[in-house]
């Protein structure tokens, strides 16, 4: 093992997590979901986060597809599909998805169609962003393991 | 501080519930059975899942279910968890049932959850910090 490579590995994941939570993409829920992981499930953040991922498209699909004919906008479909990415969005810690789920719900309480669309599109960019961002830290999780190293548990307290 | 007092301040808080769980977790939420199976896992306990209210009602149905614990979730298709949890109970079902409710729904949604059989109410999301302690003080009771 390479002392200063895996250090070296070591802090750039710490400072790559830390700057995750500061710029708002995750929260204090993404902490307790690394806590669920140890030796016996080395792979449950990445399994988690993945099942949340599916969920995003296929929930965004669907709204975009109720969405779609202004003459037809069916509300309770999309209202249903936001509060399913609420709550998911919420159980991984995907902090900004969530945020953008709040602004969507009040759309469409008050069925408004071009706020609704407008919420899509950046639901759609949020958990897009923040799949991209993930897959870096699960990357360089893997380069620690592979140089002999343990991957540090950075709290955020 | 007496010598007592600081030995007991230093103990531990425990990591596992006092006896091995046979839980069953009631939620139409992959994320959510996933993130609450593994809880359990950790606290020493196992688990089955099923993903509405009617499913957890169907494996009692044959009386053979034995469950020490229910994590019964709120807002479900099928058969949401207070019809369910009142159907439970009908079913001589005595199983600890802990209701789980998000941070939205508000007293009265709580008080109408409790009153269908819950033992107790947790909101979303779960954590092993406020399950562990509420399940070892529901057992102590």
């Amino acid at each position: 093992m390479n002392t200063i490579v895996v250090g070296q590995l070591q802090r750039q994941f710490q400072d790559y997590i830390v700057s995750l939570y500061q710029q708002g993409y995750l929260d204090n829920q993404f902490t307790e979901l690394r806590k669920l992981q140890d030796e016996g499930s080395p792979d449950f953040v990445a399994e988690v986060v993945s099942l949340f991922f599916d969920d995003c498209a296929k929930v965004i699909n669907d709204m975009s597809t109720s969405l779609e004919r202004p003459d037809h906008v069916d509300f309770k479909q999309v209202d249903s599909g936001v509060h399913q990415l609420k709550g998911s969005s919420s159980s991984v810690g995907a902090r900004r998805v969530k945020n953008v789920c709040i602004a969507f719900k009040e759309c469409c309480d008050v069925q408004n169609r071009e706020g609704c669309l407008r919420c899509l599109q950046q639901v759609d960019y949020e958990y897009k962003m923040l799949k991209t961002k993930l897959q870096d830290l699960f990357n360089l999780e893997q380069q620690i393991l592979q140089a002999g190293g343990t991957i540090p548990q950075v709290s955020m307290n | 501080m007496s010598k007592v007092e600081t030995k007991m301040s230093k103990q531990t808080k425990p990591t596992e519930t006092k006896k091995k769980l046979n839980v069953l977790i009631v939620d139409d939420d992959a994320i959510n059975r996933t993130l609450h199976a593994r809880i359990i896992n950790q606290i020493g306990g196992v688990s089955k899942t099923a993903g509405n209210g009617e499913e957890a009602v169907i494996l009692h149905r044959d009386g053979n279910a034995s469950f020490d614990l229910i994590l019964m979730d709120k807002e479900m298709p099928e058969r949401d968890g207070a019809s369910a949890t009142k159907k439970l109970r009908e079913m001589k079902v005595t199983s600890m049932i802990i209701g789980v409710t998000t941070l939205a729904d508000n007293e009265e949604e709580r008080a109408a959850f409790m009153e269908a059989g819950l033992n107790h109410c947790l909101a979303k999301p779960l954590s092993k910090e406020n399950l562990l302690p509420l399940i070892n003080h529901l057992l102590d009771a």
